[in-house]
């Protein structure tokens, strides 16, 4: 019988087969590193006087504590300031190649690995980061580790894992204009639910995701945990060997070849089988957005808020009823009339260069919404200058947003750029949990095509919404009303 | 790790689905470059409330946890698991873990015990008229009991054993050394490298 893209991965990667309850080991090709989920995993390897084994197959960048204003700056939170001194002290003992704030190659962990070429199809990738499993977009196995798992990794280059089960999520038809990868990923897991995927790789295939852009595949397989599967893959193809073609660790003469040979084997076979499938038309999907604090509560933006006791299943209702007491929100309200406070367009979801170029082609020539803030913060070093050079900055900066420097900025509290409580947010994130982007702090998780179109209204919006408010015809305050 | 095969303590019942990490400890606890400490971040932005179940008698000293489904989903963050067991929890019971949280409580001894979802409930009106309830959990059988209750749960058994025996997984996978050898000898030479191309 035939074998699924992630099975093929699996196999070429087992170090060795468990037997009984014993779970396989598994090599690991790419180890991601960043300052949060490092320094007791470096600790661990110091008591026990081990070395990392395999430094040439480990990165580490600083993302989530980093301002990403005022960078020439020591950092002012002292604790931060620690995490990611921490990080410095043990990537040079160590021996480990980090890009500290500052760095060219300096970014969000899950958009530096890509962009310089050294995740690639057929590769197992971890990172102590749930949304690892963005790398699945290259048809990598990739997925989030805990600590103690980092420190194995280190210490090993191995993993032991159980093997997972395969769901397909087949999205048929095309997608219409103004309808984002951000949107197929949020309407996949309002489907499926947050615990839908668990226990899964899911492989994400069919015509609609075979025409997204590399940037695209790396959003949907980004969320992919947010569906409760550890890892997301779609099959590597031409749109994949030409985004990494030439890329500085991409193979380079006859190994490009040879690796372009193996990569286009990682395919699932016609007669593999699926654990589950589940099909989504493209052609019937809008503009999605969530109400919740969880990111399956979503819903087309043409829809109300929902009214919990129309829910059926008891555990649903309450969190339901939960969620609209936190996010302040009434039953039947319209969507499309709740008014944000701040909009933020970054994040390892939708911070690389299409992302930004899609949001300023809305927002060019138009102006921010009176009391709105917009956060406009690129996913890295590299991506922040190839918008630069493309003029984005100015566009953005002309329209009243904030251009900033690179990092995980308000997608976690983490760092300087967080709601304050009870302000609400349009953001291209993962994740809407109480919370999540400072505490009190209201999301709503959106495309990059809504965020600027929501940043312009002031209210949850598509470009579809926007008709003639170019600055110079009217300001565009008004629409907050 | 510290071997588990049974343990007693006050139930904690936690009417709550999808208790996310950011929910179990927010990023702002994650600062630290320490192990240890983290019982202060546990369910932070519910502890500041004074009717959340930990702030009141006598739960407060608890260290059975009982959750609704999708216990442990969002970010990895190990912390999770810490923040529960610096505060004293030794077994989480829900009907459904989200994976990363599962796998990480089973390397630091934290029991992740999958019951039925009826069972939770069952567990949840127990603790809830007899505050105080003393829960038990054996690892050997496989129960969680408390009162007249009795309940099977859920766990693999590599994860059962490891914690049993208090194993901890780098010395066992290091048994294997000369096959993790044998591998990188067999690698593709294009595989990448992430030891720095003088970049322009």
């Amino acid at each position: 019988m035939g074998k699924t893209l992630a099975e093929k991965v699996w196999d070429q990667h087992v170090v060795r087969r468990g037997d009984g309850a014993e779970p396989d080991l598994l090599y690991i090709d790419l180890h991601l590193v960043h300052e949060v989920t490092s320094p007791q995993a470096f600790d661990g390897l110091r008591l026990a006087g081990r070395p990392v084994r395999r430094p040439d197959l480990t990165i580490a960048t600083e993302d989530h504590n980093v301002p990403t204003i005022g960078i020439d700056l020591p950092i002012a939170d002292p604790v931060s300031r620690t995490q990611v001194d921490t990080l410095r002290r043990n990537c040079a003992e160590f021996g480990v190649r980090l890009h500290p704030m500052g760095d060219v190659e300096q970014g969000i962990v899950h958009v530096v690995g890509p962009q310089l070429g050294l995740t690639q199809p057929g590769t197992t990738v971890v990172c102590g980061d749930s949304h690892t499993s963005t790398h699945g977009a290259f048809g990598a196995l990739a997925f989030g580790i805990g600590t103690s798992e980092v420190e194995h990794v280190m210490a090993t280059q191995t993993l032991p894992l159980r093997p997972f089960k395969t769901m397909a999520i087949t999205v048929t038809g095309e997608l219409r204009p103004g309808v984002t990868a951000k949107d197929v990923i949020l309407a996949v897991i309002a489907k499926i639910g947050t615990g839908g995927g668990q226990g899964y790789v899911l492989e994400y295939r069919g015509p609609a995701i075979e025409k997204l852009s590399m940037e695209a595949r790396m959003t949907v397989c980004n969320m992919s945990i947010e569906a409760g599967a550890r890892a997301g893959m779609i099959a590597p193809d031409e749109t994949t060997f030409e985004y990494l073609k030439g890329r500085p660790h991409a193979p380079q003469g006859a190994d490009w070849d040879a690796a372009v040979a193996s990569w286009r084997e990682l395919r699932t076979d016609d007669d593999a089988t699926f654990d589950a499938e589940v099909v989504v038309d493209a052609a019937s999907l809008t503009p999605f957005v969530t109400w919740g604090t969880n990111p399956g509560q979503g819903l087309p933006l043409s829809a109300t808020v929902p009214d919990p006791e129309l829910i059926a299943d008891e555990n649903e209702r309450v969190a339901a009823e939960k969620a609209l007491a936190y996010m302040d929100l009434a039953p039947g309200t319209p969507l499309r009339e709740i008014g944000v406070d701040t909009v933020f367009l970054g994040s390892c979801t939708n911070g690389r260069i299409e992302d930004l170029r899609a949001a300023a082609d809305v927002i060019r020539g138009r102006r921010v919404a009176e009391g709105v803030r917009m956060l406009v913060v690129p996913g890295s070093m590299r991506v922040r200058a190839q918008a630069e050079s493309e003029g984005l900055d100015a566009v953005f900066l002309a329209a009243g947003a904030e251009w900033r420097q690179a990092g995980c900025s308000m997608c976690l509290g983490m760092n300087p750029d967080q709601l304050a409580p009870g302000e609400r947010s349009a953001s291209t994130s993962n994740r809407n949990f109480e919370g999540r982007q400072g505490k009190g702090g209201r999301t709503h998780l959106v495309s990059p095509l809504v965020a600027a179109a929501t940043a312009v209204r002031g209210t949850l919006s598509s470009p579809e919404d926007l008709s003639d408010d170019l600055v110079g015809a009217a300001t565009s305050g008004d629409d907050r009303n | 790790m510290e071997p588990f095969t049974t343990h007693t303590g006050v139930g904690v019942p936690l009417r709550r689905s999808n208790v996310d990490t950011d929910q179990i400890i927010p990023a702002v606890y994650l600062k630290r470059v320490t192990r240890t400490g983290f019982e202060d971040g546990l369910f932070a932005a519910w502890r500041s409330d004074e009717h959340f179940v930990l702030n009141r008698e006598p739960y407060r000293a608890g260290s059975v946890l009982v959750a609704g489904p999708d216990f442990g989903t969002g970010s990895s963050r190990e912390h999770a698991v810490w923040a529960l067991s610096d505060y004293g929890f030794r077994v989480v019971v829900s009907a459904r873990f989200a994976d990363i949280f599962r796998g990480n409580a089973g390397k630091q001894g934290l029991v992740a015990a999958e019951c039925e979802q009826s069972d939770v409930e069952q567990l949840w009106k127990l603790l809830e008229t007899e505050p105080g309830t003393q829960v038990t959990v054996d690892l050997v059988e496989k129960t969680v009991s408390a009162k007249d209750f009795t309940a099977r749960f859920f766990v693999d058994d590599y994860t059962r054993w490891r914690l049993l025996e208090g194993l901890d997984d780098i010395s066992l996978t290091l048994r294997h050394e000369a096959d993790i050898d044998a591998f990188e000898q067999a690698r593709p030479n294009w595989k990448p490298v992430t030891t720095p191309i003088a970049t322009p």
